[in-house]
């Protein structure tokens, strides 16, 4: 393991911990305003992925497939609002968790009949293509640059939001305390629909930049969405802060696990054991962490709700 | 609830006639094995969030690690029911345990998404076991032998071993709830204060119920492993005790035997589901939806609501 490498690594781990962060900040806060669990967050992303890829294809152009994917990711979630969740609102969690399973069982089936259960492959658009020497004869792509880029300005515009703003404000007094909110006068169901749709926008803004990177396909949204959950866990339910802690944290851990864990085995056991405990151990990395740091904060890094 | 009981008595027994009113076919013992196999795990799984309430999103783990012991020991030529049903209930006890002994500290959503948690760690440990086939499963050379007999290759015999063992789970989980430990579960359940007032920690009373639907679990991954002679990691997979606690709300989360009724009627619909059409999964997530919605108290709920 060199040094380069080590680097590439860990900037793969940051792209990864800020595609996960525009994924994990819907999710907190729909989450720590209306005490919700929406497991299908992660199909969101998945439709993200998917729209835009095919708003590329048909006008030939990434930009404009981005440009019309926002929008219809809006309007998906604003639909599935209306139609599941809103029911949802004060049930327990247990009904939330199985009412939105059956939505991610009906997302992941209906891309199949939509667009097929083979992957889609997204180009990296040509103003992206290539790479930037980072250091002396090493090359990383623009795209993957450009990725880590937009997330972290999404992050910033999102703090604006949430810390400068009034709507913002109310967001995070939701947050904290939603029944004095709702007493203050502040619809809060409107204010609820209103942060799940930008939630699930940013989901799908997520899964329209990982298309390029990652392929596009069924049941793609299952494995971040438990990785978002782990970060909304680890960072505090409700905390857009901790949630980008963890993001990057968990991005970070579970790319350099994966590419370091194989190696450091080797010097117990001989090379294909140590590859396959490597990466058996690299998966785990994330939930170890995750257990560990609930076994000593149960409330997560940056608990927002008071007692 | 005893005016209630005569249900569950009567699918069981149903169950138990079956072979003799023309479901005695390969194909429906198989698909009625899988029923009660899961409803073994289910019940288990009532136990602990209607009981408990302890809502795992983890316990196909404990499933799926009692069948890993089968296929695990079956690679290594040991097929003796003496020592694999003991390895299989002991490890997923064990991995319940330690689990457990860590989750339980947490409560509500921690809970739910701490046992999610261990469950991957469970799901990625066996994608990794490639000795053991990997990501691809483990296909056994044979069904665990009973004192050197193949009484599991028999499909009458093997019917009613799962019909027994689903019987006696809902016997032992309906004696457990209703004895002095049950009290203190459903009374920490209800209000976890005040037990604590009363000068009993909730703590081990619930770390008890873990490692005990734990084991059970462990149990049924057993049969479920000698079912269909093949193992892979889907059978740990989130998803699946996703499915498995629905089958606990279908049936309704205060009745133990809802999960049984629960659990028929997912394989079946499943598996009928599945043969009407390729895309099934577009019908079944409404009707798992619509259930969430609309059948609060579940099937058995319907019943207990017309009889009581």
């Amino acid at each position: 393991m060199t040094t380069q490498l080590l680097l590439v690594q860990a900037l793969n781990g940051l792209q990864l911990g800020v595609l996960l962060f525009l994924v994990a900040a819907g999710l907190t806060l729909v989450f720590g305003v209306m005490d919700f669990i929406n497991l299908a967050h992660g199909v969101q992303y998945m439709l993200g992925a998917y729209l835009g890829a095919a708003f590329a294809a048909a006008t030939g152009s990434f930009w404009l497939g981005l440009a019309l994917a926002l929008p219809a990711a809006l309007a998906a979630g604003l639909l599935l609002e209306l139609l599941v969740f809103r029911h949802l609102y004060d049930r327990d969690h247990l009904s939330q968790v199985l009412a939105t399973f059956g939505v991610i069982l009906v997302l992941n089936e209906g891309v199949k009949v939509v667009w097929g259960a083979a992957p889609l492959q997204v180009p990296i658009p040509p103003l992206l293509e290539g790479g930037i020497e980072i250091m002396p004869g090493l090359q990383y792509p623009i795209y993957r640059v450009a990725v880590l880029g937009a997330g972290i300005a999404t992050a910033g515009l999102l703090w604006w939001l949430v810390e400068r703003t009034r709507a913002g404000m109310l967001v995070r007094a939701g947050a904290t305390n939603p029944a004095m909110v709702s007493a203050l006068g502040v619809d809060v169901r409107q204010l609820f629909t209103m942060v799940f749709a930008f939630g699930a926008m940013l989901a799908g803004f997520a899964g329209v930049l990982a298309g390029p990177i990652f392929s596009v396909e069924p049941g793609m949204g299952d494995n971040v969405l438990i990785l978002a959950f782990v970060v909304i866990v680890i960072g505090g339910i409700g905390s857009i802060r901790g949630a980008f802690v963890a993001a990057l944290l968990v991005g970070l851990i579970d790319t350099l696990g994966k590419s370091l864990m194989p190696d450091l085995m080797r010097l117990f056991l001989d090379a294909s054991a140590a590859r396959q405990a490597g990466a058996a151990l690299a998966s785990m990395l994330v939930y170890v962490a995750m257990a560990a740091i609930l076994a000593f904060r149960p409330a997560g890094l940056f608990p927002v709700r008071a007692g | 609830m005893a005016r209630e009981a005569w249900l569950p008595l009567a699918v069981l027994l149903a169950l138990g006639a079956a072979p003799f009113v023309g479901l005695g076919g390969s194909y429906e013992t198989t698909l009625m094995a899988r029923g009660m196999i899961l409803g073994m795990a289910a019940v288990s799984l009532a136990f602990l969030v209607g009981g408990a309430g302890l809502a795992s999103l983890g316990h196909a783990a404990s499933l799926g690690i009692g069948a890993y012991a089968v296929a695990i020991l079956d690679a290594h030529g040991v097929t003796d029911a003496a020592r694999v049903l003991p390895a299989a209930i002991g490890a997923a006890a064990l991995f319940s345990l330690v689990t457990g002994a860590i989750s339980i500290r947490t409560s509500g959503v921690h809970f739910i998404m701490i046992t999610l948690a261990f469950g991957q760690m469970a799901f990625f440990t066996a994608s990794s076991l490639a000795a053991y086939g990997g990501d691809d499963g483990y296909t056994m050379y044979s069904r665990t032998e009973v004192w050197g007999a193949r009484l599991l290759e028999d499909r009458l015999a093997f019917h009613y071993i799962c019909l027994g063992a689903l019987a006696l789970t809902w016997g032992g989980c309906a004696m457990l709830l209703a004895s002095r430990f049950g009290r203190v579960l459903r009374a920490a359940r209800e209000n976890a204060q005040r037990v604590e007032a009363v000068g009993l920690s909730p703590y081990p009373f619930r770390l008890l119920a873990y490692v005990i639907a734990g084991a059970i679990a462990g149990a049924a991954g057993f049969l479920l492993a000698n079912a269909t002679e093949f193992v892979s990691p889907a059978t740990l997979s989130w998803q699946r005790s996703g499915e498995l606690l629905f089958m606990v709300i279908l049936g309704g989360v205060g009745r133990l035997w809802g999960a049984i009724l629960g659990a028929l009627v997912f394989v079946v619909l499943e598996t009928w589901l599945a043969q009407q059409m390729q895309h099934w999964k577009l019908v079944f997530g409404p009707l798992l939806i619509l259930a969430v919605l609309f059948l609060r108290g579940g099937l058995s709920g319907l019943v207990a609501r017309r009889h009581g």
